[in-house]
């Protein structure tokens, strides 16, 4: 089964009487353990992609189904805990929490959302910081690291609740070009290690080449995809 | 509970210089409402030992009607001498009761053989007298702090009036309720202080004497006062006395007699409810001051926190975890606030204690050294208070924390 299966979803903004058509039928389906892209410029739909499928969102229209579940169907609180065990999210401006430490903002999502006990939480912290090369820095606060350092520990937290996809919104877009591809070589790893989907959107076109499909987007429709070696992707 | 516990306190800690404002201010209003509270407390319970110590007693028994017009002493209203045997028996089979005193009460001369005047006078057994109102005797300013035959104690300012003092022969006129005048032959045997209430500048002597002035042949008591063990169930056992003496029935099968505690009795009391009244309403400001402080404080931290809540909502924290959050950012804030509140006021009023600062006249009673002491309950009642009212003034930031759309929120610059 698909992991994620998108079909003729539209979306549509209403402000005033003003009415904005975000997203205009689009449909696609990715596999599971692939590492995708969306591309295109300001407004063209990517970020409302990933608010769709990572259940922020809901479609005007169309279906959505991530994990074999109809997430158009859930209700707020639904959402919210079919985020906290099965999605991941890293986002453009890392949004650590300042008052807690670089341990305690990767343990956030098992203590707060998952309720582990504190042996399992431990277990799972400590061998995240180890991958995303932060050990030596899990006493620190967010304040006291640098902003691609910010971005590892953001990468740790959205993996490890062991969720099936990571929705990763412009994850490049604050830090240099060596930084931004440590990121994403960071991010590859992951997923080959443990898996996981990774679904990000981004506008450098450095880091686009990264992806193994590139979904591209324009005024709210998907106009191309490419599959990079044509073995993970399945366009539609 | 523990990590929201964590995620809250270090929240406060984030902005540290509001935190230190806003407990500050809940401080000082705790320490303001104990104060104030503890003095007029102990003020209100200082007159109220001197109303009832050193006067009327905790309660009284009179015939009906009697105290409806007690500024007349009328001597026709008195009880007859089998009705004070009941009562006294009857008064004698109470656990509650300490002691009990009865009085004739009535009003005649006052002569120096020089100069006259008017007095109103009480004639007691002084031991039971002494025993029923325990100040009286510190009452006693000059001569002996005891009262015989042939002998009486008269209020300062008669004494000062009339030039008389201890060991003068003074006589006492008065007129019996058959409209008999008789007058005896007095020593001065001290002068009393007066107390401000009812009874204040009233002079003693005893019981016999003031039977023989009258020319009873049978004793006719006009009240009598009564001293309960526990002082706080002044009003349970005046009900329970009322009760009691309820089938007490006049030729009319009308109530004969009647029981007074304290409170209907002194005009002190609506001061003592008017001391209350004010103490509620400084408890008020207190919650407004706390209310409005933390509920800024925590719309402030809501306003500051949009994207940080747009994170937390986004990676799967329950809306009701959200608003636990705030609600212990509020807990907290009311916590600290309370307890430096509560150990600054309590030692402010120790040291209030020790030096003996607080003073205060009450009528002609001068330089009155006011005790504060905090009551627990009250302490416990204000500190309940204040925490349950910032937890409700953070509800509704909470609750808009919670309610928050993550989209929104993370959008929030």
């Amino acid at each position: 089964m698909k992991l994620i299966q998108v079909k003729n979803v539209s979306k549509e903004y209403r402000t005033g009487e003003i009415t904005v058509k975000a997203l205009r039928g689009v449909s696609f389906e990715i596999e599971r353990a692939s590492f995708v892209s969306f591309v295109g410029p300001s407004g063209s739909g990517k970020t409302t992609i990933l608010n769709l499928v990572g259940c922020l969102d809901k479609p005007t229209e169309g279906e959505l189904k991530v994990s074999g579940t109809d997430v158009a169907g859930l209700s707020r609180k639904e959402s919210a805990a079919f985020r906290g065990k099965h999605i991941g999210f890293i986002f453009q401006d890392f949004n650590l929490m300042p008052v807690l430490t670089v341990y305690e903002n990767i343990e956030y999502p098992l203590l707060m959302v998952q309720s582990l006990p504190s042996t399992e939480r431990k277990d799972r912290v400590e061998k995240l910081l180890e991958e995303v090369g932060m050990a030596d820095q899990k006493n620190k606060y967010p304040d006291q690291i640098s902003g691609g350092q910010k971005q590892r520990v953001a990468v740790a937290r959205a993996l490890v609740t062991n969720p099936e996809l990571v929705l990763a919104d412009e994850p490049t877009a604050n830090l240099d070009s060596e930084t931004a591809y440590a990121v994403i070589n960071l991010m590859k790893k992951m997923k080959d290690g443990l898996g996981t989907t990774f679904v990000f959107s981004t506008h450098d076109q450095k880091i686009v080449g990264e992806a193994e499909i590139v979904y591209f987007l324009a005024d709210g429709k998907l106009v191309d995809e490419k599959v990079k070696g044509g073995k993970n992707g399945q366009p539609v | 509970m523990g990590n929201l516990f964590k995620i809250s306190v270090r929240n406060l800690f984030r902005y540290k210089r509001r935190t230190f404002l806003t407990t500050s201010l809940i401080a000082f209003g705790v320490i303001f409402v104990l104060g104030y509270t503890s003095i007029s407390g102990s003020f209100k319970n200082m007159m109220i030992g001197q109303v009832t110590d050193s006067m009327i007693g905790h309660l009284q028994v009179h015939r009906k009607g009697y105290v409806a017009s007690i500024e007349n002493l009328p001597l026709n209203m008195n009880l007859n001498p089998q009705a004070a045997r009941k009562v006294e028996s009857l008064l004698k089979l109470q656990p509650e009761v300490e002691d009990y005193s009865p009085r004739i009460k009535f009003g005649g001369m006052f002569s120096t053989f020089v100069e006259t005047t008017n007095i109103r006078l009480n004639g007691v057994y002084p031991e039971k007298e002494f025993k029923t109102i325990p100040l009286l005797s510190s009452r006693i300013t000059d001569g002996r702090k005891t009262l015989h035959r042939g002998e009486i104690l008269i209020p300062e300012l008669l004494a000062r009036g009339m030039k008389a003092k201890i060991g003068d022969m003074i006589v006492i006129v008065a007129t019996n309720q058959d409209g008999s005048v008789n007058g005896k032959q007095f020593e001065i045997a001290g002068i009393l202080e007066s107390a401000t209430g009812p009874g204040g500048r009233d002079g003693y002597i005893h019981i016999e004497d003031a039977m023989e002035v009258l020319r009873m042949e049978e004793m006719e008591i006009s009240e009598v006062a009564i001293r309960i063990k526990d002082f706080g169930q002044v009003e349970t056992f005046t009900r329970k006395l009322d009760g009691l003496l309820s089938g007490e029935v006049n030729r009319q099968g009308e109530r004969s007699l009647e029981v007074h505690s304290w409170q209907q009795l002194s005009p002190f009391y609506n001061i003592a409810r008017m001391i209350d009244m004010m103490t509620i309403f400084i408890q008020l400001m207190l919650i407004a001051v706390v209310l409005i402080s933390i509920m800024n404080v925590m719309i402030m931290a809501v306003y500051e926190r949009i994207r940080e809540i747009g994170t937390i909502a986004a990676i799967g924290t329950l809306p009701m975890k959200i608003l636990s959050m705030f609600l212990m950012e509020g807990l907290c804030l009311g916590v600290i606030g309370t307890v430096i509140g509560n150990v600054i006021g309590m030692v402010i009023i120790f040291i209030l204690n020790v030096s003996g600062w607080v003073t205060f006249d009450f009528g002609r009673q001068k330089g009155l050294v006011l005790s504060p002491t905090v009551d627990p309950v009250n302490m416990l009642v204000v500190s309940a208070i204040v925490i349950f009212v910032s937890v409700f003034a953070s509800l509704q930031p909470a609750l808009k924390a919670s309610r928050m759309d993550p989209i929104q929120a993370l959008r929030h610059v």
